[in-house]
């Protein structure tokens, strides 16, 4: 029931609750002294090298829709679970053929070489 | 205030009691243990054997100056470590460290909220961990904060598959969410005769992906790529100082804590230790279950230490083919092994 999650919304609330506090708290008590050059990027000392927002490597992307794919599947294995008891083996081959398309797409990307992640032939150094 | 209300509130009072310990104690326990692999001494100076080093750590973080660069995205550079102690303040809701137990002839559960979702609701704000990190990494506008956080959701996000379908797998035996049932199956079974009933034991293939998997999620070392101080400085929370990082700082420790105590619910037996007794006055019954809850994930927490300062840290392609080319395979099967022996009545 709805009403069940109430506790969950009171520490969500308590969590937030802590974390303002103790940001506002470190604002008002930590001292506070510095410049224009202090307070530039971090950069080991250095003046900036290059810019801070670099393109990304293309892998990153490959990576997030591969996780979308799979985290469906995983999704659709909640309920499986709650009703596999009565749904006995016609449910658990219903399952296997769910998982076994998505193994094709698996093997795909394996072959493909979406899962290489080696960043070797997409450096994007000084792009 | 009804009962129910009361019990609720000294539950989460209880939770909070401890994690909110987690994190200070944890970090003595780590650089005390890290200098008992390294043949060192460790903090001794301040207090008993260095413990309360930690509380003065604490004081100092809050006199820091709180610096704020001036290229940051201020709104989204202050959300994020407010946001980085969420999950773990929130997850352990969902977590039962008990039997039911009698109050004034009213039953009252020991977990703080009973709701049938149970593990799904602990994934899915544990998962909200990401945020934090990509919106640190994005706000600070520095390159090395990019990178940690970018490489940060990739690894998140890669293993967090591994880790649900291990997840999943614990759930098959017992056709239920409910962490609560989850313990209830653990304490009626034996395996063998004589070993306890926990899914360990059927489950050893699920459970070392479970724990691979959380020392991913936890951005703990080997898998701390995130931070990565020889490349990345301090990966994503390179830009923040004072109470800010202390908070980042929170938030992990209190994550481990609480996905250490999913692992012992689900593979270790919960509150449920074989041998002791579950019964007489209920603040006895809720203690016992709540120490030996306590005493399972400290068994975990040491692993965490043990392990960090064992193994050196992997490359990030190393990372991720373990996780998409091992894990993943592993824990499919896995699941589907432990489908096919629950229908045929073996587990």
């Amino acid at each position: 029931m709805p009403v069940d999650h109430l506790p969950v919304l009171l520490t969500l609330g308590f969590a937030l609750g802590m974390g303002g506090v103790i940001l506002l708290a470190s604002s008002f008590i930590g001292s506070r002294s510095g410049g224009r050059i202090k307070l530039s990027p971090y950069e080991s000392g250095e003046p900036l090298l290059d810019r801070s927002r670099k393109r990304i490597s293309v892998v990153f992307f490959l990576i997030a829709i591969d996780f979308v794919i799979f985290d469906v599947e995983a999704a659709f294995l909640y309920p499986w679970v709650l009703v596999m008891h009565e749904g006995s083996w016609p449910l658990f081959w219903a399952m296997m053929v769910f998982i076994f398309l998505l193994l094709v797409g698996f093997a795909y990307i394996w072959v493909k070489g979406g899962l290489d992640l080696g960043l070797k032939k997409t450096d994007t150094s000084g792009s | 205030m009804s009962l129910a209300f009361t019990a609720m509130l000294a539950k989460i009072g209880l939770w909070l009691a401890v994690l909110l310990n987690v994190a200070p104690v944890m970090v003595w326990v780590e650089r005390r243990g890290s200098a008992l692999i390294q043949d060192r001494l460790g903090p001794n100076r301040v207090g008993p054997l260095g413990l309360f080093q930690s509380l003065a750590d604490a004081v100092k973080f809050l006199f820091k100056e709180d610096l704020t660069p001036s290229e940051v995205d201020k709104p989204l550079y202050y959300l994020a470590p407010a946001l980085a102690v969420v999950p773990a303040l929130t997850t352990f809701a969902v977590l039962p460290f008990g039997p039911d137990i009698e109050i004034n002839g009213e039953t009252v559960k020991l977990l703080v909220a009973d709701v049938d979702s149970g593990v799904l609701l602990f994934l899915a704000l544990a998962s909200l961990g990401v945020y934090t990190l990509v919106l640190a990494g994005y706000s600070s506008n520095n390159k090395y904060s990019l990178l940690g956080s970018v490489r940060a959701a990739a690894q998140m996000i890669s293993y967090e598959l591994a880790l649900t379908l291990s997840v999943v797998a614990v759930l098959v035996p017992v056709g239920s969410l409910r962490l609560d049932e989850v313990v209830r199956y653990q304490a009626e079974t034996a395996w063998l005769g004589f070993l306890p009933g926990w899914n360990v034991f059927p489950q050893i293939l699920g459970f070392l992906i479970f724990v691979v998997a959380s020392f991913a999620e936890t951005n703990r070392l080997p898998f701390d790529l995130p931070e990565a101080e020889s490349e990345l400085v301090a990966g994503y929370h390179t830009e923040y100082s004072s109470m800010k990082f202390a908070l980042f700082f929170m938030g992990e420790y209190m994550s481990m804590a609480t996905l250490s105590a999913l692992g012992a619910t689900l593979f270790l037996g919960g509150w449920h230790f074989p041998g002791l007794s579950y019964e007489g006055h209920w603040a006895v019954v809720a203690l016992t279950g709540f120490t030996v809850l306590l005493v399972k994930i400290i068994a975990f927490l040491l692993l965490f230490v043990w392990v960090r300062w064992t193994f050196p840290r992997f490359r990030f392609d190393q990372l991720l083919r373990l996780g998409w080319k091992v894990l993943l395979p592993l824990a499919l099967v896995n699941l589907i092994v432990v489908a096919a022996l629950t229908i045929g009545g073996v587990l």
